[in-house]
């Protein structure tokens, strides 16, 4: 079990760093959701008895994070009909380096924190620090809304994960209402982009600049 | 619950929904208010005295600004009001919903549905410059709802890790506070600082509030700074209490009053010279944050102060948004360069704008008066004379600030009328915020028992070991 | 002794079928039929029956180069346990010589390309070169944590792991070492997406300039001991990437050609579906791949 968990959250390490340093939004869209879809599979390894409401849990992640937001996001990037280029403040090769140092400190801080014993040899908390780092940097580093749109996925992403140590604590309604929340935030975001979108006739929150000091 | 299934089938016409929806929720809340015994309490949802007081100002400032916006909405004829008044009364049910939440999931999800609910209600403009703010609205306050989630899973892994039984219903928390690991704790209790400091607008996280608050329209910026920011407060007084019951205040102590400190201070930098006054009244929108967290932060003696001024600033809150609301309109111009006079061209809301000026800013005989001089005697007899000092000196700052621009709004001539609206007072825009102002006045100079009764409950809740 | 035979006849009879795996998954992508799986033999064969034409500029280190090259591949190729197979040359330490032949075998492939004096060839080794600066230290890390997880600094052991197996907390690490040798992979093959190994007109090609003024039957060592890299390197991915083994020597070694043959077929996919790299953002997959060995060496120090 634990096996099967550590290495679906290294992959999704990896992925984190993918996401730094691709270019191609559709590319980022699409691992952001295999990312999503993973993580959806991660309730029932953490289980080791399945009950409906973790299989409801897991199904709704996976749809939700592996198909629906992604599909929503590809369409605002059609629509939108933006170049598909994401265009950080700080270069790719820093951004990578940032989100490396980011993941270990991940690594090593978690070491540090006070573990339940059967949490201690999963990558669970590193995994969920990391996540939530790489979405910080994403969402302070990109001026593309619909980039800055997957920072935040990351950011859910990696919370997600946390909320896995909780899985049994949580009553249901908590964990679908976090999916829900995702989903219309996620939804909502997404309107105002395709807004954005008409009113500036270009996705970059740098032109969002009029109101300042 | 109720409130919920009240606003969600009403959610098809007309804005004359929204006063009926309004004093049917109000007088349910005095109904809950007064028959406490009547109430079917579980768990998961219950009235306690802290949110009986948010449930009561959120009341009271949404009936009067759902008649305000009756007016409001009849002079926005060309536009369709539908989800402004659907989003609205969901606001309203999602706000008691905040407040009656005894379980930190629940309330978690309801205050983000807040952020959700209001959103719109920025964007009601749909100008490019409402876009910008609901935008920086939307993703700086996912973010820290995003971060306070994390702090409430920490908090419910604190539990884990000490082999208790893992829950997050309020009174469970409350009961084994004492236990709690205390990394995750401490951790949890930071981050969700951070995420609920970020709804409230505390500095450094108060980006959104100018853009939000200065864009929205004033009944908008009047819910968000007297009732979302009110809701937050409350969800972060919830595990103030945990922390406190676990013994941990001095370790809650050091960072709210450093956050109340810093957000006073970057509020009154930014307010002086500000010249949007609704920008302006955002910032001070900061400060008062900043005050009730500095309250919170000095504990104990400052509470009774602290929650008499989440109702005091709601209210004088109501009554600035409200009546700048009216000056924008009136002058077509937010900049203190082209608004002047206000009170000869709107001799009402003129005169209300600055009398909430002086409430805001503390001056006697209004309701802020007493709040702040009773955070102060507190700082005081808890000998936290720097602090104390500090807050005076920020406070005169403030008021230096606040009061260049609002006499330059107010006094003068009013200039020449190219861009004018043949816009005057009317009865809708204007009793509102005169009931508010009247209501700000009447704190000041006499707290009804009923009320006062209401706050010493609250802060003896708060001050228990259970 | 018959597992040495069947080691050394696998080596040397292997690796050009690789390549012919990979020309077929491509040619099915494309949707064409494709040259025979055995192209890569007749290619090497038409080659040495050719005649060489020198460069008068050229001197020794030009012919020298191929030569050495395709030994120290072979070397390497003797030094690496192939599935199941103990390697027929094992001490302890023999990682650095591997990890050395490498650099030899780089060192003469750019010396012989710099020595014709012709500016493509020195623009082809130096990009070989630069990248080979951020292969190495992946590569490395690789093999440390693979050390530090078997206890062992001789390859057989290292890459056969523990007798036991490689106790759970090994898995993440692993993962991380996998991809992050897989990438070295590419790179050091010179496949898609790090360079493309069918262009030979462009100045984008890193690998293929270098050999541009060789032909006849150097050429082909130069075909035969790239070939033969890929399978070495391959044979250690696999060991990291499908550590199981049946004890039966003829089922493990059938196991071994078939997963090499499926690795095959993965980098033919990869090179159908995948573009090649900006020659600027090649350092960021080969950085990646270094940083993802270290964090697999910092999972399992930690």
């Amino acid at each position: 079990m634990t096996d099967a968990l550590n290495a679906i959250l290294v992959i999704v390490l990896v992925m984190n760093l993918f996401v730094l340093g691709t270019s191609r939004i559709l590319a980022v869209i699409n691992t952001v959701a295999t990312q999503g879809a993973l993580l959806g599979v991660i309730p029932l390894l953490v289980h080791t008895h399945l009950t409906i409401s973790v299989v409801l849990t897991s199904v709704a992640a996976i749809v939700l994070k592996g198909v629906v937001i992604p599909s929503i996001m590809i369409r605002a990037l059609r629509d939108a009909e933006i170049k598909r280029e994401v265009e950080p403040l700080i270069g790719l090769l820093p951004s990578i380096m940032l989100g490396a140092l980011a993941t270990a400190f991940a690594l090593l801080f978690a070491g540090e924190l006070p573990l339940a014993g059967e949490h201690q040899s999963a990558l669970l908390v590193p995994t969920s620090i990391a996540s939530v780092l790489v979405g910080f940097i994403i969402l302070t580093s990109r001026f593309k809304a619909l980039s800055q749109v997957i920072g935040y996925l990351v950011l859910e992403n990696g919370i997600f994960i946390f909320g896995m140590l909780l899985i049994d604590a949580m009553p249901l309604l908590v964990e679908m209402g976090v999916l829900l929340d995702l989903f219309v935030g996620i939804f909502v975001i997404c309107i105002i982009v395709n807004h954005i979108n008409r009113a500036f006739s270009s996705l970059d929150t740098r032109l969002l600049a009029s109101l300042k000091e | 619950m109720a409130f919920v299934a009240l606003a969600i089938p009403s959610n098809r016409y007309r804005p004359l929904l929204l006063p009926i929806t309004a004093i049917a929720h109000t007088s349910m809340t005095v109904f809950a208010l007064t028959r406490p015994d009547l109430l079917t309490t579980n768990e998961w949802l219950m009235l306690d005295p802290p949110g009986r007081i948010v449930l009561l100002l959120v009341s009271t400032l949404f009936l009067l600004c759902s008649f305000y916006t009756v007016g409001y909405l009849k002079i926005k004829v060309d536009r369709s009001n539908r989800a402004f008044t659907a989003c609205l009364l969901s606001f309203i049910g999602v706000v008691s919903l905040v407040t009656w939440s005894h379980h930190l999931g629940l309330m978690w999800v309801a205050i983000e549905a807040t952020t959700l609910v209001t959103a719109p209600l920025i964007y009601f403009n749909q100008n490019q410059r409402s876009i910008e703010a609901t935008w920086k609205y939307l993703l700086i306050g996912s973010v820290g709802i995003a971060l306070a989630l994390l702090g409430t899973f920490f908090i419910a892994y604190a539990s884990l890790h000490e082999g208790l039984e893992s829950t997050l219903t309020f009174d469970d928390v409350l009961r084994i506070a004492p236990k709690l690991s205390k990394p995750w704790l401490h951790a949890g209790f930071i981050l969700l600082l951070v995420g609920y400091g970020t709804k409230m607008g505390l500095a450094p996280m108060h980006t959104w509030k100018p853009d939000a608050y200065g864009e929205a329209p004033g009944v908008v910026g009047a819910l968000l700074a007297g009732g979302v920011t009110s809701c937050a407060f409350l969800a972060l007084l919830r595990f103030y209490h945990i922390c406190h019951v676990a013994g941990d205040s001095d370790f809650t102590a050091k960072l709210l009053l450093f956050l109340g400190i810093f957000s006073m201070a970057l509020a009154g930098v930014f307010m002086v010279g500000q010249r949007d006054f609704k920008r302006m009244l955002a910032y001070s929108s900061v400060e008062h944050m900043g005050i009730l967290v500095l309250g919170l932060g000095i504990g104990g003696p400052a509470l009774f102060g602290t929650m008499l001024h989440v109702i005091t600033n709601g209210l004088t809150k109501g009554v600035l948004f409200l009546s700048a609301g009216n000056i924008h309109r009136s002058f077509g111009s937010k900049s203190t360069d082209q608004v002047r006079g206000a009170l000869r061209r709107l001799p009402l809301s003129g005169t209300l704008f600055l009398a909430g000026f002086l409430a805001i800013t503390g001056s006697p005989p209004f309701g802020p008066f007493i709040s702040e001089f009773a955070i102060l005697n507190g700082a005081f007899a808890a000998d936290r004379f720097v602090v104390a000092g500090l807050f005076l000196f920020l406070l005169l700052v403030v008021f230096i600030g606040m009061g260049a621009t609002v006499l330059h709004v107010v006094q003068g001539r009013a200039g020449p009328a190219e861009n004018q609206v043949p816009y005057r007072d009317g009865f809708l825009t204007a009793a509102p915020a005169l009931v508010c102002m009247l209501l700000v006045l009447m704190l000041g100079l006499y707290i009804p028992p009923p009320l006062r009764r209401l706050i010493e409950d609250a802060v003896l809740y708060l001050e228990a070991k259970p | 002794m018959t597992e040495k035979i069947i080691h050394v006849a696998l080596l040397l009879i292997l690796p050009p079928l690789l390549f012919g795996v990979i020309g077929k998954t491509k040619a099915w992508f494309a949707g064409r039929v494709g040259p025979p799986l055995l192209q890569p033999y007749y290619d090497l064969i038409k080659l040495a029956r050719k005649s060489m034409v020198f460069s008068r500029t050229t001197t020794w280190v030009f012919r020298a180069g191929p030569v050495v090259t395709l030994s120290a591949a072979l070397i390497a190729g003797l030094m690496v346990p192939l599935g199941a197979l103990d390697s027929p040359i094992a001490f302890t330490g023999d990682l650095i010589l591997f990890a050395y032949l490498f650099g030899l075998a780089r060192f003469f492939t750019t010396s012989a390309a710099l020595d014709t004096g012709s500016p493509f060839e020195g623009m082809g080794s130096a990009r070989e070169v630069t990248f080979a600066c951020l292969t190495e230290p992946a590569l490395f890390l690789a093999l440390l944590v693979l050390a530090k997880a078997s206890g062992s600094l001789m390859l057989t052991d290292l890459l056969h792991g523990p007798a036991e197996g490689f106790s759970s907390g090994m898995v993440a690490p692993l993962v991380l070492v996998g991809i992050g040798l897989f990438i070295v992979l590419l790179a050091e093959t010179c496949r898609i997406p790090v360079d493309d190994p069918n262009t030979h007109l462009e100045l984008t090609m890193i690998h293929e300039v270098m050999v541009l003024d060789h032909s006849g039957p150097l050429f082909g060592v130069i075909l035969y001991a790239s070939s033969i890299k890929m399978f070495v390197l391959g044979s250690v991915l696999l060991h990291v990437a499908f550590p199981f083994k049946t004890g039966e020597v003829w089922i493990d070694v059938s196991l071994f050609v078939l997963e090499i043959l499926f690795l095959s077929i993965l980098i033919g996919t990869i090179e159908s579906v995948m573009a090649r790299l900006q020659m600027r953002h090649v350092p960021y997959l080969l950085i990646a791949a270094t940083l993802f060995c270290s964090f697999g060496f910092l999972l399992l120090v930690r």
